[in-house]
């Protein structure tokens, strides 16, 4: 058993936190009835009235909230307190159409900065610590959210943001940082860029890493701690639900633990909606029971995971919920950004291709690659070799500007890409997660 | 002036200039001339025919995208130096030539034939006919 953070709230009894749960869910309730019409419709349609909602076991009367609800209330329709009362917003990566603007209060901001503060201490962080944040910073909630966290805690934090690897590796060398926050094949990257160097593990400062936004595997993990000679630990988070620090690993490294004083967890079938016990894999549900300024109601993550309640070795009593297994839409994650293949579809007609085309992710040296071949066209081909070439740095171009991050274009013959049941297979995924 | 050729796009993998050839072959498509212009993806195949409307024709119902192009086909003696004559013509002229590539054994005995693409084939055409330089056509 190591150090917590809150010990009071993370190792609090079943009985305590099904308490919290119920009051805390049955006055979220009251507040958006109260101050989100959208909230109230909603409820009004599905026959229900606040004082029906007395606690967690009510949750499932309430109806979903899907990430088409947050678009359609887009920027603030679903902030359920005077925009005078909100001090910040984040927001998701930016996925056309799917943008989500999230708002918080200063007490938001301070809640979910605890939840950062939680995950830092349960790797072992404490004022002593270095902890460099290699997430990036902005609109993502990434760097902020663990900047706030790592100031809870009082380590000393370098607030690095992503990119730029040789700086990361000279503050990791020269202020003996001892925690790394970023994304997993980050992590790998840096840990490759250090092997390159000529560093051994053990002459690398770091001792544990907080890694998430994005999906790895258990030898992924394995290869990271080997390189950098640390203790590797995921987080999860959304930025509708907060950031990073809904769920965080523990030292036991089995599993994530929701901060359940603020986030009701519930996995249910994602076909019937009907909810699904412990150890049954489906679609995770969150409902935010303190968030005061953007508060959602049984939010559909579109993640499959499975919750566990079984006791666990470190202490905590809050549900361990799996890394996500999957996805119940077609959303890929790809270097922690958020891909659909609507959006390289929108790109390729707007560029003058037609929408036959395929989607390759794979992972090299730990780190994400997209490949997307698009069959050449009439309209496209042309005699001349410089100006398809071209088009084709026009089109990466698009993309790149469309998705946030570098997709390779290789032009294929017509009909080449596979078509099953006239259908073309669209996405191959071969990374081994 | 000019002839036409044919510009098909393959994908610059192992197999696939086989596949190509095999349906010309199938197909009874006599090839006069051809070039291979590369990229490490793709690869654009020019061909000069026979017949270009049978060949498009095949080659499209094979599921080949190909596009025909007026290109300047002059006719020169089999010697050194006759590339340079009107190499040097069309320098004189401002003309930059896109591409080009050579047959022997065409149409006129103890000559070969200059394929050219420029970006102005009807003024290519003419210099090069006002410097007494015979040119094929279709």
């Amino acid at each position: 058993m190591g150090a917590y953070f809150q010990e009071e709230i993370e190792c609090a009894s079943a009985g305590k936190i099904k308490q919290m749960q119920d009051e805390r869910l049955a006055a979220q309730v009251k507040h958006v009835w109260d101050n989100v019409p959208f909230y109230r419709k909603k409820l009004e349609e599905a026959g229900i009235k606040p004082e029906d909602i007395k606690g967690r076991d009510d949750l499932h009367k309430l109806p979903f909230t899907t990430k088409a609800d947050l678009r359609d209330n887009y920027p603030d329709k679903l902030v359920a307190v005077p925009l005078d009362d909100c001090v910040r917003i984040q927001s998701t990566s930016g996925t056309t159409g799917k943008r989500v603007v999230a708002y918080y209060t200063k007490e938001d901001i301070d809640l979910w900065e605890d939840c950062c503060a939680r995950a830092i201490v349960a790797v072992g962080g404490s004022k002593k610590d270095v902890c460099q944040v290699s997430y990036g910073y902005g609109l993502f909630t990434g760097g902020p959210g663990l900047n706030g966290g790592s100031h809870k805690v009082g380590c000393l934090t370098v607030p690095t943001s992503s990119g730029n690897t040789d700086r990361q590796i000279m503050f990791i060398n020269d202020l003996k940082t001892t925690i790394l926050c970023c994304t997993p094949s980050y992590a790998a990257y840096l840990g490759e860029s250090m092997k390159e160097m000529g560093m051994k593990p053990d002459e690398i400062p770091l001792k544990a890493g907080i890694f998430g936004a994005e999906a790895w595997s258990e030898e992924m993990r394995n290869d990271i701690q080997k390189t950098l000679g640390i203790k590797a630990y995921d987080i999860y988070g959304l930025t509708e639900l907060s950031g990073p620090g809904v769920a965080f690993e523990c030292s036991e490294q089995k599993g994530m633990h929701v901060n359940e004083d603020h986030f009701i967890a519930e996995v249910v079938d994602p076909e019937t909606g009907e909810p699904l016990p412990d150890g049954e894999k489906g679609e995770l549900i969150f409902t935010s029971i303190t968030k005061k300024a953007f508060p959602l109601l049984r939010y559909r993550t579109r993640d499959i995971c499975i919750l566990s309640h079984e006791k666990c070795g470190c202490g905590r009593t809050h549900v361990k919920m799996t890394k996500p297994l999957g996805r119940t839409d077609d959303m890929l994650i790809i270097r922690g950004v958020n891909v659909f293949p609507s959006q390289i579809e929108t790109v390729l007609l707007k560029e003058g291709y037609q929408a036959n085309y395929q989607i390759i992710v794979d992972r090299v040296n730990n780190t994400d690659t997209l490949d997307v071949h698009v069959e050449m066209t009439p309209e496209v081909f042309t005699d001349n070799v410089g100006e398809i070439s071209r088009r084709q740095n026009e089109l990466v171009a698009a993309l790149r500007s469309m998705l946030g991050i570098k997709a390779n274009v290789t032009l294929v013959a017509p009909k080449s890409i596979i078509r099953s049941e006239g259908k073309a297979v669209r996405v191959i995924d071969n990374r081994k997660i | 002036m000019s002839i036409s050729q044919i510009s098909v796009f393959l994908e610059n993998k192992s197999g696939s200039l086989s596949e190509f050839s095999g349906v010309l072959s199938d197909n009874n498509i006599n090839i006069q001339a051809m070039s291979v212009a590369e990229t490490s993806e793709f690869g654009i195949v020019r061909l000069i025919t026979d017949d270009t409307y049978d060949a498009a024709t095949v080659l499209k119902d094979a599921g080949y995208i190909a596009r025909i192009t007026p290109v300047t086909c002059a006719t020169i003696e089999d010697r050194p130096g006759s590339l340079h004559e009107i190499i040097s013509v069309l320098n004189k002229s401002g003309i930059d030539v896109d591409y080009m590539y050579a047959f022997l054994g065409g149409r006129k005995e103890n000559h070969a034939h200059i394929i050219l693409k420029t970006e102005d084939d009807k003024k290519t055409d003419a210099v090069l006919k006002s410097a007494g330089i015979e040119l094929l056509e279709d």
